[in-house]
């Protein structure tokens, strides 16, 4: 017990501090006490961050679960006042909201997969240096960062392939983002050995079967984030839907919240014949719907989260 | 070896159609062994030409009245005329001016506190404390900015939001949404809300790559914590915080559509009406596709304006930039 504190003196001399000790990184030098109040100040800034960003969705939470009353007279802060469910049971009486959800649902699946489809199909001839072109066409990937078509010249395109007010005008029209498309293809440059390829040309693999059952299963990682960026994407916008969609039972959840939550429509339950309850549970429902509309994310996020991380690393790999 | 002289006779080397010979047998050779390659690019391709290249195409009419049976190529010609039309109206630079300040200060607010974020997080060692801040600070990145909208509209609603007691104690207006001059405080603030953890992450990972053996020598010559993010820390993450800086004003004209939109009610429109927003009234609502087209293209050329200026200046000054 001695021999290990003195094999690490630096240890000894030092007062207990106000956090733990490091359990890999031996602290390097005694605190001074410019230090220890810089490092005071420094809890203090990230615990303020910590609560600024905390606070708002703890209250949203909490005001899903109180009492349309309560909610409404504004008395909610961070604690449920007058637990209930209605908030809750009113969302799920809306035919609109789970319409709208099972919506979203099939776009981010069906966009999902067919954006993670294009991404593979023109990262990976990108990745190859043998592939004639490959100059040029990263140029034209990288130019559509710089310079869009815009909003009525891409309408117009839509419109004339007779997809608006059908689904494929959700999925279709911006598929293919040219930001994964570079991180994928740096990926498979850096992460794919040479030799591999070497070895299935041997073997007399084709590049088709090569891609297949070699760099795909290799590539896990990435496929996750790139498939996580288009879903959430898909799950959260709500533009397309607004320029594009007419018919509301093909409308996305996030039309459908915009609506209830900014346009204030379709407000309360109908059988409330007191127009102040029917106030009450508007305002009340509208966190409920916030809460439910967000469960799907925030299910998926410490997963998530770490695979976005990555995402943003290999993004920052210039390539 | 008479083939080869044959080829050099009927193409000196070094000249455009030597080059162009051998650009030739060299695609011939490659699709030969690589056919599977050329096939899958097809449809991303394709995709790229209709959702990407025809819409900039599109953009003639601009310089056109477009009338839906002329289409797009038959329309009479008008020159720059839907711009002028554009700039004669009063409305345009409170546009434009709405558009920059707006993102200007998106920008000067909302690029620091990554930053901090980033530096301060690399200070701590508690673990369990650095993971809880730095997961609880990039959920916000996961909401929608229909969801971030309606908390921002409810937790500021004078009736229902805490945040309206709060901001009523140091007198701000009661109603902040109805008020203009508050509209870019509460769209920057909400963004910086959103997406402050998220964007610190990539600063985090130019700082965990800084080598360890200057954080020995600096311990050495006894400098303190905040000599150490000075001297060490700001220097070893400057070529991501310009490649970041450069990125953001590049996109100072592009601000978006959604957030402003969502933001907008008919008290706040002297300020929250931006030029994404006049576009798709412009254009879908009063359906006046050539007005629409110009400004959406006068705001798309100074952009890339704009993006080119400041990476030329960044590698200039700093050596560093996106290409």
């Amino acid at each position: 017990m001695t021999f290990k504190t003195t094999t690490r003196p630096d240890l000894r001399t030092e007062p207990d501090t106000e956090h733990r000790k490091p359990r890999r990184r031996p602290r390097r030098m005694p605190e001074t006490g410019f230090d220890q109040v810089f490092m005071a100040g420094i809890y203090i800034l990230l615990t303020t961050f910590l609560l600024v960003v905390l606070v708002p969705l703890i209250n949203v939470l909490a005001s899903s679960f109180s009492s349309p009353a309560a909610v409404s007279g504004g008395r909610v802060f961070l604690w449920p006042v007058d637990f209930t469910l209605r908030g809750y049971q009113a969302v799920l009486d809306n035919s609109a909201v789970l319409t709208g959800f099972g919506n979203s649902l099939l776009y981010v699946v069906v966009g999902t997969v067919i954006s993670l489809a294009l991404t593979v199909m023109i990262a990976y001839p990108l990745s190859r240096s043998d592939l004639v072109g490959r100059r040029v066409l990263t140029g034209g990937v990288l130019f559509t960062m710089l310079f869009s078509g815009g909003l009525i010249p891409t309408y117009m395109v839509v419109q004339s392939l007779g997809m608006l007010d059908t689904r494929w005008a959700m999925v279709i029209p911006g598929a293919l983002g040219a930001w994964q498309v570079l991180i994928a293809a740096t990926y498979f440059r850096a992460s794919i050995p040479g030799e591999l390829y070497e070895a299935a040309q041997l073997d007399g693999a084709s590049d088709l079967r090569f891609l297949w059952s070699v760099v795909l299963p290799l590539s896990k990682p990435l496929l996750a984030v790139i498939a996580l960026m288009y879903g959430v994407g898909q799950w959260n916008q709500y533009f397309s839907a607004l320029i594009y969609l007419r018919d509301e039972d093909l409308y996305p959840l996030q039309l459908v919240l915009r609506n209830i939550l900014v346009l204030n429509a379709n407000a309360g339950g109908t059988d409330l014949a007191n127009q102040l309850e029917r106030q009450q549970l508007a305002d009340l429902m509208k966190f409920s719907l916030i809460v439910i509309s967000t469960v799907p994310v925030m299910l998926a996020y410490p997963f998530v989260a770490r695979h976005f991380t990555k995402g943003v690393m290999i993004g920052s790999v210039k390539g | 070896m008479t083939a080869v002289l044959d080829r050099r006779a009927a193409a000196p080397p070094g000249t455009r159609e030597a080059h162009r010979a051998s650009t030739r047998r060299s695609l011939e050779r490659s699709l030969r062994r690589h056919w599977q390659l050329y096939v899958l690019l097809v449809l991303p391709v394709a995709y790229l030409i209709v959702f990407e290249y025809i819409p900039m195409a599109n953009n003639v009419i601009a310089f056109k009245e477009y009338n839906v049976v002329g289409g797009i190529w038959g329309s009479p010609w008008v020159g720059l005329e839907n711009f002028e039309r554009f700039f004669a109206n009063p409305v345009a630079w409170d546009l434009i001016g709405n558009t920059l300040v707006l993102s200007l200060y998106g920008f000067l607010a909302g690029f620091p506190i990554p930053v901090i974020l980033a530096l301060a997080l690399n200070e701590v060692r508690a673990r369990f404390f650095k993971r809880t801040v730095q997961m609880v600070t990039y959920a916000p990145h996961f909401l929608s900015t229909v969801i971030v909208v309606s908390m921002v509209i409810l937790i500021f609603s004078p009736r229902i939001g805490f945040m309206a007691d709060f901001l009523g104690f140091f007198g701000a207006p009661s109603n902040l949404l109805a008020d203009p001059d508050s509209f870019r405080h509460v769209y920057v603030w909400s963004d910086i809300w959103q997406t402050t953890g998220y964007s610190a992450i990539i600063f985090m990972a130019a700082l965990a790559g800084i080598d360890p053996s200057l954080y020995e020598a600096a311990r050495l010559d006894g400098a303190n914590r905040l000599q150490k993010i000075w001297h060490i820390d700001l220097p070893g993450i400057a070529p991501t915080v310009v490649v970041v800086m450069i990125l953001s004003v590049g996109n100072i004209m592009a601000i978006g559509f959604e957030k402003a939109f969502l933001l907008q009610n008919p008290l706040n429109l002297s300020q929250s009406e931006i030029i994404a927003t006049y576009t798709y009234k412009i254009g879908l609502l009063s359906a006046d596709f050539s007005l629409a087209t110009a400004i959406g293209l006068f705001n798309s050329v100074i952009n890339l304006i704009l993006l080119l200026a400041v990476n030329t200046v960044s590698k200039r000054v700093t050596g560093n930039g996106l290409w």
